[in-house]
């Protein structure tokens, strides 16, 4: 191992091969390897831990009464009750979102990387859009109530769909801007040459070329936003989510998503004579969630394959 | 072959009667050249990146720019199609002038002077789809093309850029499947295909193996007959070999920031940078002896 003056250089076969051969045990290699292996386990049991109580949680709600929990309203009992107002309001908040807070945060995006000028004011923007990504949830709350439920009262209707659409919209805005600027910084400058080199204007340019090879960072952007804005309920209680009966399900009137049926059927005492009761109820609102999140990752991934294929030029 | 190899050896130190004329021609600067560049500086916010560039380009002829690395060539060259326009420090002095066009005048549409001026770019840069898509590209932004216009304007397009026999029977496959040298003519292909009137080309083949690099300079003298073409270039030899005049640039360290800025030493016929330049800088850069 040491090194050795020139003068008493010279290599055998038997000193290479004990050079070069790696030792059995060597500690700090090990040490590192199942400190790895911890971390990792530590991370998949918890993750198991929750899924397995989830859905064990779930099932006598679930089989209690089947399809129904999809379909029916939500009743005062925990054995009868459905989630249909909740799934509603959550489906209509995610469309919502994706429809405003994706033109925008992509355009946002697209203006930033491709056509502003690249100054302290640029440069100040993206710092904030930065920083807004980490204001809590709660208090994009405040400002969806102000805003969307008191101003914008004559287009919201007040606490309903939309405007709740619209608060989660401005909430994940930060994300979509951020993930998709990092998509589009990430095409190469050659690309970008090509088109420009036989008179492509800046717009075909960024159509054509820029935004087709972003768009696998772009989905998987919008899917990170989309999942976090199904999974809100802060935002929600400030805007005026409903916890209790709602018989009619409509975007402008009063509504709830899964989010607040979870936190609300949370908090409620069980009967504890063994029937089914409302942390029953919540489990199985939380399994149907996770199901709506996952299935909204596979449609992204799908589609990221597709874009991915397209960059090789297939 | 072999008659004529030994009948050409005889002559060898004499130039023969077609070369002499060529250069003649080529020594005459056209009445109206395409590119008549005066003073040129470029400034990267405060460095001064070349300055005090003067040259006139002619009509159908290869002029190479070449000096050693940072001497600002590259950067002339994307003056001369407003590619700097990309980039926002970048601040251009001086008078560029094609076809007695400033084209620094606000009125100038930047992408119909890149339409016109091509560029084909150090590494091969084809849009990752099909083989077809890339040279059609162009084209179809111009629009106003029928579909059986544009399968010629393929067809020729990849025939001029010596590329045709090898890609006919595939042309619906990914251009990123081609080797290097294939994909650099398509990039050549690419640009033809919106028939511009110049060619700009910087250091097109240095990710290129020698063959590949042998075909893109065949090709360059063949199609320089309808185009003028200039070519930024590490290798001397390739300047010696494929340009009519060269423009040779070099560094000069600023006294004052240390930084080094571009100037152009000398530009003449390429005969002439190559055996008897006029200035020392320019000999001993072509000798070897710097850079």
């Amino acid at each position: 191992m040491a090194i050795v003056t020139e003068s008493q250089r010279s290599v055998t076969r038997s000193e290479v091969h004990q050079a070069i051969t790696r030792q059995k045990r060597h500690i700090p290699t090990i040490a590192l390897g199942v400190a790895l292996l911890v971390a990792v386990s530590f991370t998949l049991l918890t993750l198991f831990a929750l899924l397995a109580r989830i859905i064990t949680q779930a099932i006598p709600a679930l089989t209690e009464k089947g399809s129904g929990f999809l379909t029916d309203t939500i009743g005062s009992e925990a054995g009868k009750v459905g989630i249909w107002p909740g799934l509603f309001g959550s489906f209509g908040i995610g469309l919502g979102v994706l429809v405003i807070a994706v033109p925008l945060g992509v355009g946002a995006a697209i203006y930033l990387e491709e056509y502003a000028k690249q100054n302290a004011l640029t440069r100040f923007v993206i710092v904030n859009i930065r920083n807004l990504a980490g204001v809590p949830a709660v208090i994009y709350g405040v400002l969806g109530l102000i805003i969307f439920v008191g101003w914008l009262k004559p287009v919201t209707n007040g606490g309903s769909v939309i405007a709740a659409a619209l608060t989660l919209a401005i909430l994940v805005l930060p994300v979509v801007i951020i993930t998709s600027m990092e998509a589009i910084r990430a095409v190469p400058l050659g690309l970008r040459d090509a088109g420009y080199g036989i008179g492509a204007s800046r717009w075909e340019v960024t159509r054509d070329h820029v935004i087709p090879y972003a768009m696998p960072g772009i989905l998987t952007g919008t899917v990170l936003a989309l999942a976090r804005a199904l999974g809100e309920a802060a935002p929600l209680i400030m805007i005026g989510a409903i916890t209790g009966l709602l018989p009619e399900t409509s975007l402008s009137g009063k509504f709830t998503a899964i989010p607040m049926l979870i936190y609300s059927w949370s908090g409620r005492p069980d009967s504890g004579d063994g029937s089914v009761g409302w942390s029953n109820a919540a489990a199985a609102a939380g399994l149907v969630l996770l199901v709506l999140v996952l299935a909204f990752n596979v449609v992204g991934i799908l589609l990221r394959n597709h874009f991915e294929a397209k960059r090789v030029g297939s | 072959m072999s008659n004529e190899t030994a009948g050409n050896l005889s002559v060898t130190a004499v130039p023969l009667i077609s070369e002499v004329k060529e250069r003649q021609m080529a020594n005459e600067m056209s009445e109206s050249p395409v590119f008549a560049v005066k003073d040129l500086s470029v400034k990267y916010g405060e460095f001064r990146a070349v300055r005090d560039v003067t040259l006139d380009i002619g009509e159908h002829q290869i002029t190479a720019f070449i000096g050693p690395s940072g001497c600002g060539k590259t950067t002339v060259l994307r003056c001369l199609n407003r590619m700097n326009d990309f980039i926002d420090s970048a601040k251009v002095e001086g008078l560029v002038e094609y076809h007695g066009v400033d084209l620094y005048n606000s009125e100038v549409n930047p992408n119909e002077v890149r339409r016109r001026i091509g560029m084909v770019f150090q590494k091969p840069n084809p849009f990752p789809k099909s083989i077809f898509d890339n040279v059609a590209y162009g084209p179809r932004l111009v629009g106003g093309i029928s579909k059986s216009d544009l399968n010629d304007l393929v067809e020729q397009s990849l025939r001029r850029a010596a590329l045709w026999d090898e890609v006919k029977d595939r042309l619906k496959a990914s251009a990123l499947g081609l080797s290097g040298g294939q994909q650099q003519r398509l990039c050549i292909a690419r640009c033809i295909a919106v028939q511009p009137d110049v060619i700009l080309m910087d250091e097109p083949c240095s990710a290129l193996d020698p063959i590949a690099t042998a075909r893109i300079e065949d090709l360059m003298q063949e199609i320089k007959k309808d185009y003028t073409i200039i070519i930024v270039t590490h290798n001397m030899q390739q300047a010696a070999r494929v340009s009519d005049r060269t423009a040779f640039f070099t560094t000069e360290v600023n006294t004052e920031s240390d930084r080094r800025t571009g100037v152009m030493v000398e530009f003449d016929l390429t005969q002439k940078i190559f055996s008897v330049p006029s200035d020392e800088r320019t000999e001993s850069y072509v000798t070897g002896r710097f850079g």
